[in-house]
């Protein structure tokens, strides 16, 4: 690692929740002024020293890392795990707690798209004030003012009022503004959540660039695949400490075994004893194999459910669908006059290759008995596919396929 | 902590905190606050997002009103009209010698604006609350805008009063080139108080509602339907506390010519108002750190 663009020391937050005395008007302050004596009073032979009605919650404890220049680091982890809190600190919009962060560069941070945007004003308007509001002169925003219409598509509407715009236009306009900011470092928090596909496809190219300009990035997002194809580094929050940090490939992998074995153990408590017929794991055979759930080679490979038949299933059909991360089905087959006795049965599908775009999948399996719905199942963990990529270098182009296509030139006739 | 943040820390102590360090590299130490410092410089390095706030509430404010700008006009006359026939005509009330609609809007100006700046930047924080729980930067530029913002309207009506001057043939007196002393004196005064109430603003909403009730006693407090010199002398500097009494008088004095202030009330007016300030910022400052997590 060269230099260092952050490092973060024993950083921790804590929040006080509950009825401790967060007083919002000034009587319930001055009640408790008067009272407190009293009560405190009344404690002290109980022994309690503390003011026993404040509860605090660490949201963030302990945390160490450091981030090199131009590396982009990806935080994951479980909702209320601290990754917001994580970058709000950082980009000191609150005050640790304890511990201490050290941060060399000029620091952007992009926690919401649109911070600051007025409906009233007009779309110039609001690039020059949210340009501001990020942290942007006037003069820089001048320059690439052109860039950044372009970029939200908006050009016709660029004298209207943002109310009048449709929320579609409004967040591309937003989201354009931040994409120009220009930091050293850069704070993203679940930004690219908004918008139609195609656009967050444009975003996450822009995003590429950036990290490609050798930017350093910390990046909190819930799409573990644009966790995967932006970060080289991993950072995964659970509770409020740091559980993982290292490689992408394999925090992620660890966090999504958690995250099945969760949903796994909700699965086997929700339903009793193993009388009902349903699909228990699946996985992917292949020649290069690297977990169950991840496909790393191109070419022939086989794709295992299995199942258990509680009763025996004399006219069953099966169905299955893969998914890709945008909710597109990429494939799909069904099979039926099914023989099947009680017992676990492992249902193969084989294949001659995946050629699909590297990233997150899921798989959609079924079984009916006589058009009766036995089980319906969307297969965890996801399915990964994590081939060498032959697509576009720019996501925004990325298709669907991934193709080793060869090409040439020749002298035509 | 590491001996490097150790060595910083102390640095940082000492000089103060390095966020635009040499050779163009920004360093920024995060940790917990100790003291309280005033750190007047960052504002400064965002006196541009100062600029496009004040420029925001100015430009949405007369948006989708019918009557756009000539609200700042409208008030101050038709207060000084009521004033006038009131306190003027019924109550016979002294104004110094000078014409009593002249004399009753040369002091409301001053008044509104104090009035509208102190309004608009108690509630500024909560208003801009979106902004506070996401974006960086010092939280002082918002009630500052909020006060820069109110200067426009005083400007608007500053013409009206002009145009009253003309009609009573009366020119700007002498002593003209202090005005702008006197309003630097009211948006002070705006600040400090401003300072201090939106920060409480941000914990206890109740702020919001006191506002109107202390405008208006605050506004019978201040030399504005009655002269100062109705005031017995021995109490002067008792009304000097109140630093829009200095400001009010001094209006009168420099643009009309009325009788200069008592020196006792101007300087307990400016001294007041400089305490005020300082405490307001040191306050904001102590009290910034929790505002994200409290809106």
């Amino acid at each position: 690692m060269g230099e260092i663009a952050i490092r973060v020391e024993q950083l921790g937050k804590r929040y006080r929740i509950g009825s401790g005395p967060r007083y919002h008007t000034l009587r319930e302050r001055l009640t408790e002024t008067v009272t407190a004596p009293l009560r405190r009073l009344r404690r002290a032979p109980e022994g309690s020293s503390s003011r026993g009605e404040v509860s605090t919650m660490w949201a963030l404890r302990d945390i160490s890392f450091e981030v090199g220049r131009g590396e982009v680091l990806g935080i994951v982890g479980r909702n209320g795990a601290g990754k917001s809190t994580l970058l709000k600190v950082l980009s000191r919009i609150t005050e640790p707690t304890e511990g201490a962060a050290l941060i060399r560069g000029r620091v952007g941070s992009l926690l919401e798209v649109g911070t600051g945007f007025h409906p009233e004003l007009t779309g110039r308007e609001n690039i020059y004030l949210n340009g501001a509001i990020l942290g942007m002169r006037k003069a820089d925003t001048a320059h690439k003012f052109d860039e950044i219409v372009a970029f939200a598509e908006v050009e016709k509407f660029i004298d209207t009022p943002v109310k009048h715009y449709s929320s579609g236009m409004y967040l591309r306009l937003a989201f354009a503004v931040a994409a120009h900011l220009e930091p050293e470092i850069l704070l993203v928090d679940e930004v690219l959540a908004v918008g139609d596909t195609g656009f967050q496809r444009k975003c996450l190219g822009k995003m590429g660039d950036t990290v490609k300009g050798g930017r350093t990035v910390l990046f909190v997002s819930h799409q573990l695949n644009q966790v995967r194809r932006l970060c080289t580094r991993c950072l995964w929050l659970d509770g409020g400490r740091a559980r993982r940090d290292g490689p992408t490939v394999d925090v992620l992998n660890a966090y999504e075994a958690a995250m099945s074995e969760l949903a796994a153990q909700r699965d086997s408590s929700g339903q009793g004893g193993g009388e009902a017929t349903r699909f228990l794991r699946w996985e992917v055979e292949a020649p290069t194999r690297e977990r169950p759930n991840v496909l790393a080679s191109a070419g022939p490979c086989t794709v295992k459910f299995v199942v258990h038949v509680a009763r025996p299933v004399d006219d069953g059909q099966h169905g299955v669908a893969l998914w890709n991360s945008e909710g597109q089905v990429i494939w799909a087959t069904a099979v039926d006059r099914l023989r099947l006795p009680a017992g676990d049965h492992e249902l193969i599908h084989g294949l001659p290759g995946l050629p699909l775009r590297p990233g997150v999948y899921r798989w959609q399996v079924s079984l009916y008995a006589d058009r009766e719905l036995l089980d319906n199942w969307y297969a965890v963990p996801d399915f990964i596919i994590a081939t060498e990529t032959h697509g576009h270098p720019r996501d925004e182009w990325a298709g669907v396929l991934n193709l080793p296509a060869e090409f040439r030139v020749r002298p035509a006739g | 902590m590491s001996p490097t943040m150790k060595v910083l820390a102390e640095t940082e102590r000492a000089i103060g905190p390095s966020t635009e360090g040499d050779g163009g590299t920004a360093l920024l130490l995060i940790r917990p606050a100790g003291r309280t410092a005033l750190r007047l410089r960052e504002v400064w390095q965002y006196r541009e997002l100062l600029y496009f706030l004040a420029w925001r509430d100015i430009t949405v404010r007369y948006k989708q009103t019918a009557l756009g700008v000539a609200w700042a006009v409208i008030q101050p006359v038709l207060t000084t009209v009521v004033f006038s026939i009131f306190f003027g005509r019924l109550a016979g009330m002294p104004s110094d010698g000078l014409p009593y609609p002249l004399f009753a809007l040369c002091a409301l100006l001053p008044w509104q604006l104090f009035a509208h700046a102190l309004a608009e930047s108690s509630n500024s924080l909560v208003a801009n609350q979106n902004l506070i729980t996401k974006v960086y930067f010092p939280r002082l530029v918002i009630p500052a805008a909020a006060v820069l913002a109110s200067l426009l309207d005083f400007l608007v009506a500053f013409v009206v009063l002009l145009g009253l001057m003309r009609y009573y043939h009366r020119a700007p007196a002498a002593a003209a080139w202090t005005l702008p002393l006197f309003l630097l004196l009211a948006v002070a005064l705006a600040l400090g108080v401003g300072l201090w109430l939106s920060a409480l603003n941000v914990q206890y909403r109740d702020v919001r509602y006191t506002i109107p009730f202390l405008t208006q006693l605050w506004l019978f407090a201040t030399p504005i339907a009655y002269p100062s010199s109705l005031v017995p002398q021995g109490w002067q500097a008792l009304l000097g506390v109140n630093p829009m009494a200095g400001v009010v008088e001094g209006f009168r004095w420099s643009l009309l010519g009325a009788r200069p202030p008592s020196p006792v009330l101007l300087g307990v007016s400016v001294l007041a108002t400089l305490l005020l300030l300082l405490a307001g910022l040191w306050y904001f400052r102590r009290m910034e750190r929790t505002f994200a997590d409290i809106l």
